[in-house]
């Protein structure tokens, strides 16, 4: 599903997050990217999404080099990714079935077929009956959970979170985890950055560890 | 297709609600574009009155014929014969010096000094009326030419000489008026485009994300182009309300002057064809507004 090749990075301020990165992501696995702060985590989900673009070496997600895609082409590519953010990246002006609606109002869905859908995705996490709340009315945990619904009610095949636990205490942080796992077990590839070390013990999946922009061990051998 | 025409009607109304969300700044927008939409159409207004008025009165005119100095008598009658004879006059009145010097002699009050001279300084004058077919700028004019042609004629007169300069002066103020109607056609567009473009820096975050779950320049345009569609449209309405309350306002005394010179004359306000090209013009113009700074500025969001 992902695939990266020798991949550099360097920002315009000069600053190299990644140093010839090699790894892949089989169709339907769960992983887990680490390291400390600064290790480069967020540039590989960035590069994924292509918010931003490998300054030498390639990213192919999904059997596609994203070399090739044209600026155009990115939004059309970004509909097949689902995304979780740390801070959730919510409309606070709307209410939860809004927020959860925009990506299949984006991609044109008909009105029924996106009712039936939001309430579907809310039901998976535990929000059904939340519809009508602003965003601001819910705790972190829920808000959370509205931005892993919204990211995963276009269905698609690759869900990416960027520390998703990271404003969560441990309790809620595990049921995150538990969610994620579940749409992994239903064939979702799902690929999370986080510098919990202690909750990816319990969760027993695979690990790609960072370190100055390079991977610091085998991902399997670190287990 | 439907569910492509319900989103269009769904984010149409839901830039209202955006619009409305800030009473304020929208009014102030739409009373901008109402007030620089409404002075040239006021002055429009004015000059379209103007020309009803003066094509009322563009109808015969005499040409007044000043013969030289004392050709005498008999040729000033064969000059007035030959006039009569043209198809395209209507009338000949012969007035000699002598007639004129008594008639300047009781209207003028310069009696005293009238007769301080030793001659009569008036020449012989013949006023010629043009048939009605021939009262146009062009029959005039071939007619004038004919008799400044004609022996012993000084000087060719058409009364209607100031009536051809309003009308240019008209022709002038019609272009003043649609060149300061462009100007502020083109104000409209920036001060649209400014409250976009503020209205964009405050939505930025909200377009990062609509980016992020892929939305295309367009679909995050969207709103925005139909926000400026409400600030044309309320700044047409104010500005066909504007004008329609001045000329309601000037009506009473267009109509009190007019009706001293004994004309029947009203004022005409916009009319509904007018109103509503004001209403289609303003729109066009907000949405013209909102798509240049759109376009430019929500390219420039990127997430990051």
């Amino acid at each position: 599903m992902i695939r990266f090749d020798q991949v550099h990075k360097r920002y315009a301020n000069g600053r190299e997050a990644l140093a010839g990165v090699s790894f892949a992501i089989e169709d339907g696995e769960m992983a887990f990217l680490t390291g400390h702060s600064g290790a480069g985590k967020s540039s590989i989900l960035k590069l994924i999404a292509l918010i931003e673009r490998p300054t030498r070496g390639q990213v192919f997600v999904g059997n596609q080099n994203t070399a090739g895609i044209r600026p155009r082409g990115i939004p059309q590519f970004r509909r097949q990714i689902g995304v979780v953010f740390q801070d959730h990246k919510l409309l606070l002006d709307r209410p939860i079935a809004d927020n959860v609606a925009l990506p299949l109002i984006i991609a044109g869905t008909p009105t029924r077929e996106i009712d039936k859908r939001v309430r579907a995705a809310l039901d998976q996490v535990g929000l059904l009956g939340k519809e009508k709340s602003r965003p601001l009315e819910l705790s972190a945990g829920e808000q959370q959970r509205v931005g892993i619904a919204r990211a995963i009610v276009g269905k698609p095949k690759l869900l990416i979170a960027d520390e998703p636990t990271g404003n969560l205490d441990p309790d809620l942080a595990l049921e995150t985890m538990r969610l994620f796992k579940r749409f992994n077990e239903v064939g979702v590839t799902v690929v999370i950055a986080t510098h919990d070390v202690h909750l990816i013990d319990q969760c027993g999946a695979r690990r790609i560890v960072l370190g100055d922009g390079r991977l610091a061990a085998p991902s399997c051998a670190a287990l | 297709m439907q569910a492509w025409f319900a989103r269009h009607a769904q984010t149409f109304v839901g830039s209202l609600g955006r619009v409305v969300q800030h009473p304020l700044a929208a009014l102030m927008t739409m009373a901008v574009i109402g007030v620089a939409l409404a002075l040239p159409l006021l002055l429009n207004v004015f000059l379209q009155n103007s020309r009803t008025a003066t094509a009322n009165w563009n109808q015969v005119f005499d040409i007044s014929v000043y013969l030289d100095k004392k050709p005498g008598g008999a040729r000033v009658q064969a000059l007035a014969k030959q006039l009569r004879g043209r198809t395209d006059v209507a009338a000949v009145r012969v007035i000699t010096a002598d007639e004129a010097l008594v008639q300047f002699r009781s209207t003028s009050g310069f009696g005293t000094a009238l007769d301080a001279l030793r001659d009569n300084p008036l020449p012989d004058t013949v006023v010629v009326t043009p048939t009605l077919l021939a009262s146009n700028p062009r029959g005039t004019d071939i007619l004038k030419n004919a008799i400044a042609a004609m022996p012993d004629v000084q000087t060719v007169q058409i009364d209607s000489e100031w009536v051809a300069r309003l009308t240019a002066m008209l022709g002038i103020l019609r272009r003043i008026i649609w060149l300061t109607g462009a100007l502020l056609g083109v104000g409209v567009v920036l001060v649209v485009g400014n409250t976009i473009r503020l209205d964009i820096l405050n939505r930025r975050a909200e377009i990062e994300v609509m980016k992020l779950v892929g939305a295309t320049d367009g679909f995050a345009r969207r709103p925005f182009l139909y926000s400026g569609v409400w600030y044309g449209l309320g700044g047409g309405l104010l500005a066909v309300l504007l004008v329609a309350t001045a000329v309601a306002s000037l009506a009473k005394p267009v109509e009190r002057l007019a009706g001293l010179y004994g004309s029947p004359l009203r004022l005409n306000g916009l009319g509904f064809g007018w109103g509503a090209a004001v209403v289609g013009v303003s729109i066009g113009l907000g949405w013209l507004g909102s798509w240049l700074a759109a376009t430019r500025h929500i390219r420039g969001i990127e997430p990051r």
